[in-house]
């Protein structure tokens, strides 16, 4: 096994314990900034549907401030954004480098994709499902939480797949602050050096997460449509 | 009960003002079927949303149930004086059951679920829960599907379990939306059959808004006609069928009676509806008693006319019978006046459709 690996990846063999260290700080800068922008994401995109023309709390006010904040850091390039927001970063914080570093301008380049993701999948729940319980008396929280997220959780994974697929992209780019990850290496030490054996190993590598990422969510999603994930029996 | 007094709303859309509503008022007596009948756009969706305040009126005022006099200004419920905020508006409408045409279940939630989203959240324990669902799906005959999702059932049985759900808080008063539209023939008799039923035995007032006579007939007791936002007609289903006034009224009669066809036969000019000058082709109406008893041949003894029958039908409304009857009446002017009047003083109304002499 180990002189196949010499023989085939010898400079990924040379630097394995960089490459090792880079796989980590990808993994931790996409759970940690996912998570962020997950709650975050999700939070806005609930905010714009209730509170659009003929939602459930109509607000012109807020719907639009908040749809403009979105359209605008959607609008930014992230290698620009991650620029921009470094003085921000540095007093949120305290450094603008290294993976601590790069959540921040992750989850600001992620949140408004994700966003507009989320409007989307919650705007396909039917409006007679939402009219139905406001006819049983449920509240607006009742409306959010047990119609809304409820009904579009197929799509909401669906959507949510698709924003951790961009995220990994994101990740990659945040070598540009120092914070390592599979991009820098592949670049530094691969491209950089003429070592063609690591950029096709980190290809790999990224194309593996990908499919696996996609997967888990096509079963997930397909298990949830028309149904819950767990069904309750009951006693006949 | 529900009363409404002069609720009026409009909608300001870009396109321009509509009023759906136009000082409507009612009176809906506890324990009835109320029909609400109308196309599309005449304002009735509107009408029974405010019942619930899922539309508030812009103003008027009206009483659900024990609900107090509700006032709405400016497009505002006040109850007693005071605005009617969120959560009071919440109450009132767990005491008012919906169900509608496209069903609106929860697909992601079994049958159980779903009939017992009214009940959580609302200081039930889940042995009550669990009971009290058991206790609908038998009543709606749906006892084998406790725990299949929407997705598995027939249109007919998606309307039950809606109609379970909207029953589960035990509302006085339910109202339903189209809620035969989306089913075949079969599916459609069998939820009027179950809606009446419901409405015997559990006294429960039924407020049904459609645009199909034939649903009204089968189960209302009285029924009003809208169309621009106002109620045209108002009246027993008896009497509307019987004589109705308004020129829609007669339009949506003919669509459920068998004697509507006879518009259909004129304008293809048959051979059937076809006068000659001294004869009139006439529709006549049986009311109640009279069905029973041989008046026309006893007029047309006395006076000797002739009728030669084109189509006949008696319905039965409410237990009563209700007979109409498309003929061609000849044999001589004074005659056929003479016997008119005498078939009117028995009660029995005559409508001259074509006139021979006149064509």
């Amino acid at each position: 096994m180990e002189a196949w690996i010499k023989q085939w990846i010898p400079n990924l063999y040379t630097y394995r314990d960089k490459f090792f260290k880079s796989c980590g700080a990808t993994v931790e800068m996409f759970w940690k900034a996912g998570l962020i922008a997950f709650v975050i994401g999700l939070a806005f995109g609930i905010l714009l549907v209730v509170t659009k023309k003929d939602g459930i709390c109509r607000n012109t006010i807020v719907y639009q401030i908040t749809n403009l904040v979105i359209n605008v850091f959607r609008s930014i390039p992230f290698i620009i954004l991650l620029i921009f927001l470094i003085p921000l970063t540095r007093a949120l914080v305290g450094t603008a480098i290294n993976v601590k570093g790069a959540i921040l301008p992750l989850v600001f380049g992620i949140v408004p994709f994700y966003t507009r993701q989320v409007e989307v999948a919650l705007s396909g729940v039917a409006p007679g499902k939402i009219e139905a319980a406001r006819s049983m008396g449920s509240s607006t929280l009742g409306l959010i939480f047990r119609v809304y997220l409820h009904e579009a959780v197929p799509d909401l994974i669906r959507v949510t797949t698709v924003t951790a697929i961009s995220l990994i992209g994101l990740t990659t780019m945040a070598g540009a602050v120092g914070a390592g990850g599979l991009g820098s290496f592949a670049i530094n030490y691969g491209q950089n050096q003429n070592h063609p054996d690591i950029v096709n190993v980190c290809v790999v590598v990224l194309l593996a997460v990908t499919f696996v990422l996609q997967s888990l969510g096509n079963v997930l999603s397909r298990r949830t449509t028309n149904r819950g994930l767990f069904t309750i029996r009951h006693k006949p | 009960m529900i009363e409404l007094h002069h609720l009026h709303k409009t909608y300001h859309l870009k396109s321009g003002d509509v009023a759906a509503l136009q000082d409507v008022s009612l009176r809906i007596e506890e324990g009835s079927v109320y029909g609400v009948i109308g196309y599309s756009g005449a304002g009735k969706s509107t009408l029974v949303r405010c019942l619930n305040l899922l539309e508030v009126p812009d103003s008027g005022t009206m009483t659900v149930g024990d609900s107090g006099e509700i006032t709405f200004q400016n497009g505002r419920p006040f109850q007693g004086g005071a605005a009617m905020n969120a959560r009071c508006q919440n109450d009132m409408r767990r005491g008012i059951g919906m169900i509608f045409q496209h069903f609106n279940l929860l697909e992601r939630s079994t049958v159980f679920d779903n009939i017992a989203y009214p009940l959580r959240h609302t200081g039930r324990s889940r042995r009550q829960i669990e009971e009290r669902v058991r206790e609908l799906l038998a009543l709606v005959d749906l006892r084998d599907k406790i725990d299949v999702y929407p997705s598995q059932l027939s249109g007919g049985q998606k309307q039950r379990v809606a109609i379970a759900r909207a029953l589960a808080a035990n509302p006085r008063i339910l109202l339903s939306d189209e809620a035969t539209s989306a089913l075949d023939p079969n599916a459609t008799e069998s939820i009027l059959n179950l809606l009446k039923e419901l409405n015997r035995k559990l006294g429960i007032t039924i407020v049904l808004i459609t645009h199909e006579m034939a649903v009204i007939k089968a189960i209302a007791d009285r029924v009003a006609v809208m169309e621009n936002g106002r109620v045209v007609e108002e009246g027993s289903v008896y009497d509307i069928f019987a004589a109705p006034k308004a020129e829609i009224t007669k339009k949506f009669i003919a669509s459920a009676s068998p004697l509507g066809k006879v518009d259909r036969l004129m304008a293809e000019g048959s051979e059937l509806v076809r006068v000659k000058p001294g004869e009139l082709l006439v529709k006549l109406v049986f009311q109640k008693d009279c069905v029973s008893e041989h008046i026309l041949t006893t007029a047309a003894r006395r006076f000797g006319f002739d009728l030669n029958v084109v189509l006949a039908n008696v319905e039965y409304l409410q237990g009563n019978p209700l007979g109409g009857m498309i003929g061609i009446l000849s044999g001589g002017q004074e005659q056929i006046e003479n016997g008119i009047a005498f078939l009117a003083q028995n009660h029995v109304s005559t409508e001259v459709i074509r006139d021979g002499s006149v064509d």
